[in-house]
């Protein structure tokens, strides 16, 4: 039940986020300023989500497989490669970093 | 801004003839191709919320409803990590609110109607954007929002519905290193963010130094909203280092009033280069 209030949620606030955007007249949040955060706050919240998600675990942090294949996608990201290639790369490098390492 | 000036309308061929109509394909074809590649990734997050021990029927409904993958993703890992509802749902607000600038700009290139604008703010992504806004009159930002946003639409729940089914089918996703794929979406996500300059860099690395240090103390979810806090120190940061360098003994040389004035021009350029350039998931 919990899920399904959050997609609703998400679904509700994002459409509104969308509709607002293509409904207020421009220049409103046109301020350079105001612009250029709004730019930058994707990035950081993709970091943290990537970071957190690597090293994450349950209350804490730790070191496994994951980042050996978060390495690997990274290379791959960095030389240009496709997006389903980088998430692919990252899934088999540590599915095979598990089974060599037990 | 920029963008939408420099685009004549002028140089629009008429209706109907062959230039007209050559030019149509190549819209038709070039939204088609972006709205079917970047849809297939669409496998990644049903394989991602089945992970996340959504159930199928979950996984559709987000991308039905939400369709804008980088909230869908948020939502769906903090849920899976365990987040209070508030902070799992206002993580996924914060990523889609960049929707919200990209309609700032599509209003008045589009003008849409009163009845069609409702369908195209549910369309209203990274990509449709994109294509929309490099269009050279408004008949083609139209044709290529219409076409990209569609096709894309498609694409990306169809294969919502494969990943999720496929990874439901294959059981536990750890063992198949399924758990890496969350991480590596964010990664891909973040990667040509992060070619656009020494200030994206920055933030990234703060906004994921807080998260981690914020984790160990703090209640999951909210380590995420955290890192936002990146931007505003990282911004900071720079006004400082640039006045400094105005006041400095570097001012004969030149290189006081240059770095001043670096500031000035960087909304500008990131504002436009970061929508025509971007090829990450709505």
């Amino acid at each position: 039940m919990t899920v399904w209030i959050a997609v609703g949620a998400t679904a509700l606030g994002c459409y509104l986020l969308k509709l607002i955007g293509l409904s207020i007249p421009a220049g409103l949040l046109e301020r350079p300023a105001v612009r250029r955060s709004a730019a930058l706050i994707p990035v950081a919240l993709l970091a943290a989500l990537t970071a957190l998600q690597t090293f994450g675990k349950d209350d804490g942090l730790s070191l496994d497989a994951r980042a050996l294949g978060l390495a690997a996608a990274a290379l791959a990201a960095w030389r240009r490669a496709p997006f389903l290639l980088v998430v692919g790369i990252a899934v088999l490098v540590t599915a095979l970093a598990r089974l060599i390492g037990g | 801004m920029k963008l939408e000036q420099d685009l004549p309308t002028a140089g629009e061929a008429p209706a109907g003839t062959a230039p007209a109509r050559r030019a149509t394909a190549a819209v038709v074809r070039d939204s088609l191709g972006i709205g079917l590649t970047v849809g297939v990734s669409g496998l990644a997050f049903g394989v991602a919320g089945s992970a996340a021990h959504l159930s199928v029927w979950q996984t559709c409904a987000l991308s039905l409803l939400v369709f804008t993958g980088a909230s869908q993703f948020a939502l769906v890992s903090a849920l899976a990590a365990g987040a209070a509802l508030p902070a799992a749902v206002l993580g996924a607000l914060f990523l889609g609110a960049r929707n919200a600038f990209y309609g700032l700009r599509l209003g008045p290139r589009l003008e849409l109607s009163r009845l069609t604008r409702p369908f195209a703010a549910h369309l209203t992504i990274d990509e449709t954007a994109a294509v929309a806004l490099t269009q050279p009159d408004r008949r083609s930002a139209r044709l290529g929002f219409a076409v990209t946003g569609i096709s894309l639409f498609a694409t990306w729940n169809l294969c919502t519905l494969a990943g999720a089914l496929g990874a439901d089918a294959l059981g536990d996703p750890a063992v198949y290193g399924l758990d890496a794929a969350g991480p590596a979406v964010f990664l891909a996500l973040l990667a040509p963010r992060l070619r656009e300059g020494a200030t994206e860099l920055k933030v990234a690395a703060v906004g994921a130094l807080l998260a981690l240090a914020a984790t160990v103390v703090l209640p999951t979810g909210v380590p995420v909203l955290l890192s936002i806090a990146a931007v505003p120190i990282v911004l900071a940061a720079a006004r400082r280092r640039d006045r400094a360098a105005g006041d400095g003994p570097g001012g004969p040389d030149g290189s006081g009033p240059a770095t001043t004035s670096a500031p000035a021009s960087t909304p500008g350029r990131a504002g436009t280069r970061g929508r025509a350039g971007k090829e990450d998931l709505g």
